[in-house]
């Protein structure tokens, strides 16, 4: 009974065994990603960090199962990820908010697909509408929402299919310095309340100290993990705390050394990731 | 939540409502200088007999026999006439055309091969096959359908082709991993992302039909709307063709805005197009 749970508990909810991806375009093959390994404990909070084309993204995508790896294996909950599953949802940069449907239907998209009765439907979509302070927004169009308020409807949307994992592609990357401050705080405090996991992608060195219990710091061409840092700081976290910043800078200079010895010069416009 | 008050949508509506009124008056006051002149030359010129009456009317006189036409109820029977084929034929080029335009907007394999026999077709003026269709069919209710369908059914289908290309790759995506598989793909997300696209489409082709309706009815000897164009020629009645001509814009016009126009307009507010 006992070692049962612990195996439970200790099992990692997501593990990568030498996953690597590799990109057949027109110019010849591209090395998003070479082989990496990953284990992530349910409840984390990982900051994937790192320049433009490093295949962060390329992982988030592999992750969610949109795209299959060129060599190694996803697993999920220990199951092997063929394809996007209800326990692993994609956050966007911007949202990709359906422009058609209002907030609540946008909320409830994922719910439709379960075939989940429609009052049950409208409860769990409103409740995920307050969690995220849109409450009187449920009838407005995505044209009429601001940035922040997309990307609250975007997470709303992502946590109402009640999700283990949720894999963030630079969620406040658009997003103006205030809006994304708070943005943060509420982010942590859904995640404190939910012990979701969360990936998080971000080229935002305090954001990732801000939000991660651990950082892994990618370099591009080809994207590769270079570094990983736990962070231990309290939460909540402050971005002006002086222990934060010593983080942010250490982690910096990891990040422009391994920026250094990246061959930029052979930087194509369009990022694999 | 402050901030989240501060970040509420500005009422985009009521500020555009404003300017309506005095941004649109000089464009309606140059329009009414512009036809009302374009009438009065017309009618100096009619007037000065350089032509037989029955030949080159006056406006007065084509308006006299629009308002007989209408009154005596024919030129009312003979739209309805036309609007019912135009409407079944429509509906089966919406259908067709729809379900080709998915198919080859998703399908490269049809892309590659129907897609460029589409492309082909659509270059052929659709009278074109009104030979045909009589051949076929002989000078039936079917083949001016047929013809019907032929001058809507490209249009849509490129429409619809080009809307579902278009679609962002990003909406596809987060709709799979919320779950969206099969047929819930097409029809949740891809068919309304490319709904702008889409409605362009339909609305070239509503064009295309009612050209393509008009120019088989000519052909035609019951009673329609190109079939009256046709018996004023026969009648060297020069004020019936121009009435009917005029006839032909009214319903044009009026299907157009009255149901393309504020579709058009709503679909592109929602998808927030109009900024």
């Amino acid at each position: 009974m006992m070692t049962d749970v612990m195996t439970k508990t200790d099992a990692p909810i997501l593990r990568l065994e030498g996953v690597s991806k590799t990109f057949n375009g027109q110019n010849g093959a591209v090395e998003a990603l070479q082989p990496l390994s990953l284990d992530v404990r349910a409840g984390e909070f990982v900051c994937l960090l790192g320049p433009s084309g490093c295949g962060k993204s390329t992982l988030l995508n592999l992750i969610a199962g949109l795209e299959r790896p060129t060599t190694g294996d996803v697993f999920a909950n220990g199951r092997p990820v063929v394809g996007p599953g209800a326990d692993r949802v994609l956050m966007f940069q911007d949202g990709a908010l359906f422009p058609w449907l209002n907030v609540r239907a946008n909320v409830e998209f994922g719910l439709r697909q379960t075939g989940l009765p429609k009052r049950e439907r409208a409860g769990a979509a409103q409740r995920w509408i307050d969690a995220v302070h849109l409450t009187g927004f449920e009838r407005s169009f995505v044209h009429e929402l601001s940035g922040g308020m997309r990307q609250r409807v975007a997470i709303a949307r992502a946590l109402a299919i009640d999700p283990a994992i949720l894999l963030m592609d630079e969620p406040f990357g658009a997003l103006d310095a205030m809006t994304r401050d708070l943005m943060h705080r509420e982010l942590e405090s859904i995640w404190q309340s939910t012990r979701k996991t969360v990936l998080f992608v971000t080229h935002n060195v305090r954001e990732a100290v801000a939000l991660g219990d651990r950082v892994l710091v990618f370099a591009a061409r080809p994207g590769r993990i270079v570094a990983e840092f736990r962070i231990d700081l309290p939460r909540p976290r402050s971005l002006e705390d002086h222990a934060l910043v010593d983080q942010a800078r250490r982690i910096t200079a990891v990040l422009r050394e391994a920026g250094a010895n990246s061959n930029h010069s052979a930087a194509r416009p369009g990022e694999p990731g | 939540m402050e901030t989240n008050m501060q970040q509420a949508p500005l009422p985009a509506r009521a500020w555009s409502g404003l300017s309506i009124g005095r941004a649109q008056w000089a464009p309606w006051a140059r329009r009414i200088i512009f036809f009302g002149g374009l009438f009065l030359t017309w009618e100096m010129i009619a007037r000065a007999g350089i032509w037989p009456e029955y030949l080159f009317p006056a406006p007065s006189v084509v308006i006299g026999a629009l308002a007989n036409g209408i009154g005596k109820g024919l030129y009312l029977t003979a739209a309805w006439v036309s609007l019912q084929r135009i409407a079944v034929g429509y509906a089966i080029s919406l259908a067709i055309g729809v379900a080709l335009g998915l198919l080859i907007g998703r399908v490269r394999a049809l892309n590659e091969t129907l897609g460029s026999l589409v492309l082909g077709l659509q270059a052929l003026p659709s009278v074109c096959w009104l030979p045909l269709a009589i051949l076929w069919m002989g000078l039936s209710e079917r083949a001016i359908i047929f013809v019907v369908v032929m001058g809507a059914l490209f249009s849509i289908t490129l429409g619809v082709e080009a809307g579902v290309k278009n679609t962002p790759p990003q909406y596809v995506k987060a709709a799979r991993v919320l779950g969206a598989r099969g047929l819930a793909l097409y029809t949740e997300v891809v068919l309304p992302a490319a709904l702008p696209a889409i409605l362009s489409g339909l609305k070239q082709g509503w064009t295309f039909a009612w050209r393509s309706l008009m120019a088989g009815e000519l052909l035609f000897y019951t009673l329609s709307l190109g079939n009256l164009l046709q018996t004023g020629r026969d009648l060297n009645d020069a004020a019936q063709v121009m009435a009917v001509m005029l006839m032909i814009i009214i319903v044009g016009v009026t299907i157009d805005q009255t149901v393309f126009a504020p579709l058009e307009r709503r679909v592109r507010a929602r998808w927030g197009l109009n900024m």
